[in-house]
């Protein structure tokens, strides 16, 4: 399966109080399974409504949309979100969290037992086995964003999809969990979009990193494939060539190519 | 005639019992070191008449004193503003007219609440009959109000077509004076006590209606897009989304509702007749039993007070569990 998710000639247009916005124009990019993307560009480029898009949280105004050969026709659980604000439920503890969602993907073919092993499965591999009972507000932000990680893993999705997952995390949590999720992504072979703006977290993620022009009317400006061998050790690959390279040639778009809309 | 006579004559008989002495001299003096060194409210000018030359004992105390002085600082005011209040009464009615003296308006609550619940034939009846009676208006009228109010809520919150189609009709009627529904309430209902139950209804569902709306339109996005990633089921949208996040809005409608009921039922009762607080204040009134009616305020006041707290407390605790 070599085109696991293909968006074509994708168009996404808000109507606004000011009349048309453009927001994407002429989008098109082949994910293949298993591959981890990153989206990167300068805020307002549209990269989370790119997500969206794909998501199925919103629909494009022109162009198609399509994931494992069926067209993107809403959201689902085959496609998982990681919110940027982790979006837990507050009234639920994370093991409910959790189960809420693997309750409605498997429920149908599967006993209860299984399904509560699934969920304490899910939180094992982010590390959270000890604090399941515990609900959001008891936890702290990067525990939170694990548990949003989970419950999107649980649903064993075809997709990832990441929106600036870590973007409110302190650097040392962000680190961490950064570490965390290539090892989970490397065990589990999900294919992943994720959407940030940390060059370093993009460099060291991705297999391969779509930026973007800036908005309106934003698209793809370049595709950066990143070939640094698997598994990926932050400390060795910081004093790589390669990896300065990749990470160079990212700034480069981003700050000389693509300056600041406000410095611009 | 009589009735008037039956009322000043109490007064008068009240100089006689809060100081033998020579009428005015005792009292005036007394009522301003009362409220300082009063520590109950429920000791009456008379008996504060009656410490007043023990002054030099509270000397020793001092320390102790200091040693509250925290808890002092939350409890004293209060206590202080009751006992001011109390002053007020006392020194407003103590020379006579026909409000009771506080004095006079204790020992009749005494004696009311000392056989709360005896029963005379249906138009006398124990003061406890009237608040129950009362309270049970209220809740039936107020309990149809939550569960129409509640639903009509929701709806109005989640489908906006509906809430354009209502937001008029709940704007013109809203401001309306519960108490210009009754007519209606007697003409459908025939009877005096569902009208008062109509009443209720009508003046307690728009909060709830109105709470329970804003409620479901500001459950954050972010909530329904989880709902949609995981493709939950419709009856899962409600129960673990929207009602655990309404839950707080819905619990302020339903806190201002029964404060309106209680606002409402005493005059609905007034005019609908048949047990009940509001109809015991009128039935004292046409007595001219005054201290009755000020037993009454009071005890209006202090049911309200105790319905707001429990929900207040309510609200609290899921709030806490959430």
């Amino acid at each position: 399966m070599d085109k696991f998710v293909q968006i074509e000639k994708v168009g996404m247009t808000f109507d606004t109080k000011q009349g048309k916005y453009i927001a994407l124009r002429d989008i098109d990019l082949t994910i293949r399974k298993g591959e981890f993307v990153s989206l990167i560009g300068h805020s307002g480029c549209g990269k989370s409504t790119l997500l969206n898009l794909i998501a199925g949280l919103t629909r494009p105004t022109s162009g198609v949309l399509l994931c494992a050969n069926r067209a993107i026709d809403g959201p689902g659980p085959e496609r998982a979100v990681v919110f940027q604000n982790h979006s837990l439920l507050p009234w639920l503890t994370c093991f409910e969290n959790v189960y809420l969602a693997v309750e409605s993907v498997f429920a149908a073919k599967e006993p209860k037992a299984r399904l509560k092993a699934r969920t304490t499965q899910a939180l094992e591999l982010v590390g959270l086995g000890h604090a399941m009972h515990k609900y959001p507000g008891e936890i702290s932000g990067g525990m939170k964003q694990r548990v949003g990680i989970a419950r999107a893993l649980a649903m064993e999705p075809k997709v990832l999809l990441m929106d600036e997952p870590f973007g409110a995390l302190d650097a040392l949590t962000r680190a961490r969990l950064q570490d965390e999720l290539m090892k989970i992504c490397e065990a589990t072979h999900a294919t992943t979009v994720m959407v940030t703006h940390d060059v370093d977290e993009a460099v060291l993620l991705s297999d391969r990193i779509v930026m973007m022009t800036n908005g309106p009317a934003a698209t793809i400006g370049e595709i950066l494939a990143v070939d640094l061998p698997r598994p990926r050790d932050r400390l060795a690959l910081a004093h790589d060539a390669k990896y300065m390279d990749y990470r160079s040639a990212v700034i480069e778009f981003l700050y000389a190519k693509q300056s600041h809309p406000l410095a611009a | 005639m009589t009735a008037i006579t039956s009322c000043e004559a109490p007064a008068i008989e009240k100089v006689g019992a809060g100081g033998p002495a020579k009428l005015q001299l005792p009292s005036p003096p007394a009522a301003t070191p009362a409220p300082a060194h009063l520590t109950g409210p429920s000791s009456t000018e008379s008996d504060a008449a009656v410490m007043r030359p023990a002054l030099g004992i509270i000397r020793p105390y001092r320390s102790l004193l200091a040693a509250m002085r925290p808890a002092l600082g939350i409890i004293l005011p209060p206590v202080v503003g009751l006992a001011l209040l109390i002053g007020i009464w006392q020194l407003a009615t103590m020379n006579g007219g026909s409000i009771p003296t506080p004095g006079k308006t204790w020992e009749a609550a005494v004696k009311l609440f000392s056989d709360p619940f005896y029963r005379n034939g249906p138009n006398d009846q124990g003061i406890g009959w009237n608040i129950l009676s009362s309270l049970q208006r209220v809740g039936i009228g107020f309990g149809i109000a939550a569960l129409i109010g509640i639903p009509a809520g929701f709806l109005l919150g989640r489908f906006a077509t509906l809430s354009r189609m209502a937001s008029p009709i709940i704007s013109l009627l809203r401001p309306v004076s519960p108490l210009a529904w009754l007519p209606i309430g007697l003409l459908v209902f025939k009877k005096a006590d569902p009208a008062a139950t109509w009443t209720i209804f009508i003046c307690s569902i728009w909060p709830m209606i109105m709470n329970t709306a804003q409620g479901v339109m500001r459950v954050p996005q972010d909530y329904l897009n989880v709902a949609r990633v995981l493709n939950l089921s419709e009856w899962k949208i409600v129960t673990k989304i929207l009602f655990p996040s309404v839950l707080p809005y819905m619990l302020t409608g339903i806190r201002l509702s029964i404060g309106t009921a209680w606002l409402v039922i005493v005059a609905a009762e007034m005019l609908t007749g048949g047990v009940g607080i509001g109809f015991w204040v009128w039935d004292e009134w046409n007595n001219l039993k005054v201290e009755h009616i000020i037993i009454a305020i009071f005890v209006i006041g202090i049911v309200g007070l105790i319905l707001e707290q429990t929900l207040l407390l309510l609200a609290k605790r899921l709030r806490m569990e959430s």
